[in-house]
């Protein structure tokens, strides 16, 4: 009886999680926007980002969508070894919630099958939406986030097996290079997440976990830390500019996910946010509570 | 860079070639909205587009809209996508159709700069994202065409104020993605020397 409420309890947190993410892009975000407006220099720059401040206006005083694309719908979760819900019945909750959002606002609903390019469904499928998990021992509460990701920035996705004589110098060249690369389409200036390290499929799952912190938050590695600052400055010397119209900023910031990997292995991955980096988040206790914020 | 405002659809090349790489235009009138499926059907399955594209601009979207009756829609969230996926059918949306404008978000390659060349059509960059604005500038679904391809139908509307948008590519051979990425890649060589 208990799970049963709880697993509508996690389904109403989603719904309203995805909707809220779409439509009020948190203050850390707004605040590096701000912030990047007041230091570009170039003309297309500037028409951009006042035209970017004036869109999230907007979208406040309408309560409309910040951006037309919902993208697929990306939850991570952290949940408690004594949370009395089973994940199973976590992801069930999730669809459920994806699915209410989409059909009840209504939300274009982005969805297809790979190969047919059929809809299959209000922004769900077969293994859609995505989660992550993280389990964390001796807690009983449930912590769910959602990303909702567009097409543009997600397509700017890359990566490369660097070798071990690549060292740092490679993956700093390779995500350089990837940006310039990207160039406008990916809506600059957004976070450019890397993932370094573990295998290829989990480099690329860093780098998306990466791209879903609080702006500006460092990796609690220094070595890390420092590859995050020093890229943020080079990436900004590139000059490809908001929209790759040409400007003085290209990021808002470079969030960096590692994990320890083989010695013969060097892997880099890339995952771009646009600038509607777009993030809400749930704390569910096992009582049933839910507390709203965007603190991770 | 100049600040321009034009009136679509236009029957007057010397609207188009008075834009130049960099301006910014304010749009009025109507545009035709139109995604991947859309211009796959025209020129790869060979179907003729309901409505006439002479002088048009078209607006690289598959909108979110609520639909309100037998082929009427309302606005729900507009905005604009990705143009590089559908740079190949700027040659003949220009030789065919006599298309002026292709807008989008992200830019062209260079590979359109010819084609918008030789046909005298521009490219406008959008900001991508700003969906919620856009939204407010666009008064009314007017027409749409091909519903089975959902959202990626053919749409017409009207709009107000449209923009503002900066001309990425012009008629006379310059491309601001040109330009950007020619110096990006010269200071990526500086860049590397650093590291």
């Amino acid at each position: 009886m208990i799970t049963t409420d709880l697993q509508g309890i996690v389904e109403d947190a989603a719904a309203h999680l995805y909707v809220w993410a779409l439509k009020d892009i948190p203050q850390d975000l707004r605040d590096a926007l701000a912030d990047a407006a007041e230091r570009e220099t170039s003309v297309p720059g500037q028409r951009v980002l006042s035209t970017i401040l004036r869109n999230v206006q907007i979208a406040d005083d309408e309560s409309n969508l910040v951006c037309q694309d919902t993208g697929i719908a990306v939850y991570t979760c952290r949940v408690g070894e004594h949370f009395p819900l089973h994940p199973v019945r976590i992801y069930d909750a999730l669809k459920a919630g994806t699915e209410r959002a989409t059909i009840e606002h209504p939300l274009r609903s982005n969805a297809v099958h790979t190969i047919t390019r059929e809809n299959t469904g209000p922004n769900t499928g077969y293994r859609l939406p995505i989660v992550h998990w993280e389990f964390i021992p001796d807690w009983d509460g449930l912590d769910v986030k959602c990303v909702p990701k567009g097409s543009g920035s997600e397509n700017m996705s890359f990566l490369k097996m660097c070798i071990p004589a690549d060292g740092v110098k490679g993956i700093k060249q390779f995500v350089l290079e990837s940006i310039v690369g990207a160039g406008g389409k990916p809506c600059p200036p957004g976070i450019v997440g890397v993932g370094i390290g573990g295998s290829a499929d989990y480099a690329m799952y860093l780098a998306k976990e990466a791209i879903a912190r609080p702006i500006g938050t460092r990796n609690s590695d220094p070595h890390v830390a420092k590859l995050e600052e020093e890229l943020f400055e080079l990436l900004n010397e590139t000059g490809i500019g908001p929209m790759g119209l040409g400007g003085d900023v290209t990021v808002l910031n470079c969030h960096i996910e590692h994990a320890d990997t083989h010695m013969t292995l060097n892997p880099v991955a890339v995952n771009y946010q646009c600038w509607a980096a777009r993030r809400a988040s749930a704390h569910i206790g096992a009582d049933g509570t839910v507390d709203y914020d965007r603190e991770f | 860079m100049a600040v321009h405002e034009v009136t679509f659809p236009i029957a007057d090349e010397q609207e188009i070639l008075k834009l130049r790489a960099g301006d910014e235009v304010i749009v009025q009138g109507h545009i035709i909205g139109l995604r991947d499926r859309t211009q796959i059907r025209i020129f790869d399955q060979g179907v003729e587009p309901p409505m006439d594209l002479r002088g048009a601009f078209l607006l690289h979207t598959a909108p979110g809209v609520r639909k309100v009756g037998e082929g009427k829609y309302e606005k729900v969230c507009i905005g604009t996508t990705t143009s590089a996926r559908m740079v190949r059918f700027t040659e003949p949306l220009g030789a065919q159709y006599g298309v002026r404008a292709i807008c989008g978000k992200g830019g062209f390659p260079d590979e359109a700069i010819e084609p918008m060349r030789k046909h005298g059509m521009v490219y406008f960059a959008i900001v991508g994202g700003a969906a919620a604005l856009e939204t407010t500038q666009i008064e009314e679904i007017e027409e749409v065409a091909w519903e089975e391809l959902m959202p990626e139908c053919l749409w017409k509307f009207r709009v107000k104020d449209f923009g503002p948008l900066t001309v990425g590519i012009d008629a006379h051979g310059n491309s601001l993605y040109h330009d950007v990425q020619e110096a990006a890649k010269k200071k990526l060589e500086e860049l590397y020397a650093r590291l």
